[in-house]
């Protein structure tokens, strides 16, 4: 099964690269952005999405700093990011 | 007294860590895949860009054969001292309490910084009360741990070292530039001691860790 696991910071820590495209987008011209946080995106296929929630515990994401999102089912196994 | 260095794929520090401790003791390097510590008395888990850096600072390296052998070294009391990513491989691996999180500035940053010793009872530390100049290079260099830990790891005597007011460049939680676990024997900190070992090179404070270590 193919899944996604989206990884963010956690609310309340300084994201500043975040700020930096916060800064960037009105820069060229596009007015009215808020709260941008830039995270991860881990795509993989696995046998069993039950383990996704361990992966994430254990290695993807740092549960300390990190809130991490897992969309599984979403597309067949095998499909990569930008493949036509 | 026999120091461990760790070789990560992507290490870059480790000679300097190894020359470091070779001026008060022994030393040889330890190898990432070999889950044995060959008999060393202290383990430096060195600076530089394991595993590139992958996924998280230090999050594939803490997971390295020789990671299980120094987690359970630390656990008996034995002595670890990780520099920048090798601080960052000890939070991941739960040795040391908090993560590296980016610089503020977003910038790859190299500069001398001055430390306050706030606690100086860790072995790496001991006798050890004037400020020391030590240089910083790291982009993910700022501490950070939520406020009840943060408290708590002050309260335990577990903030060890701070950053000078004007030289937490990195953005740091309440200054700090290196912490102990609750026992005092894992030492972790962002600052490089072992390129400050020889006044050719503007400061031989850091060699005072290894001292310390060794006495």
């Amino acid at each position: 099964m193919r899944a996604r696991v989206l990884i963010r910071p956690k609310t309340g820590i300084l994201d500043p690269q975040g700020q930096a495209v916060e800064r960037a987008l009105p820069a060229l011209g596009f007015e009215g952005v808020a709260n941008v946080h830039v995270g991860r995106l881990v795509e993989l296929d696995v046998d069993d999405p039950a383990r996704l929630p361990e992966m994430c515990e254990r290695l993807l994401a740092n549960p300390l700093i990190e809130d991490y999102e897992i969309q599984a089912d979403l597309l067949p196994a095998g499909a990569a990011a930008g493949a036509s | 007294m026999k120091f461990g260095v760790v070789r990560f794929p992507g290490s870059c520090d480790d000679v300097d860590a190894l020359l470091a401790a070779r001026r008060v003791g022994e030393a040889e390097l330890l190898w990432h895949a070999d889950a044995d510590l060959r008999g060393v008395d202290a383990v430096i888990v060195p600076g530089g860009f394991s595993y590139g850096d992958y996924l998280r600072c230090g999050a594939i390296a803490r997971f390295a054969p020789v990671m299980v052998e120094v987690e359970r070294f630390a656990r008996h009391g034995g002595l670890v001292l990780g520099i920048c990513n090798g601080f960052q491989v000890l939070c991941e691996a739960g040795l040391l309490p908090g993560a590296l999180l980016p610089n503020v500035s977003l910038r790859f940053v190299c500069r001398q910084v001055t430390l306050e010793v706030v606690e100086g009872s860790s072995p790496w530390l001991r006798g050890i009360r004037d400020p020391l100049s030590i240089p910083c290079k790291h982009t993910t260099g700022r501490y950070w741990a939520p406020d009840p830990v943060l408290d708590e790891l002050e309260a335990n005597g577990q903030l060890a070292l701070r950053y000078l007011p004007g030289h937490n460049f990195n953005g740091s939680a309440r200054d700090i530039a290196g912490v102990t676990n609750a026992a005092g024997n894992v030492l972790g900190l962002m600052p490089h001691p072992e390129h400050a070992v020889d006044l050719l090179t503007g400061s031989a404070d850091g060699l005072r860790l290894f001292q310390a270590a060794a006495a």
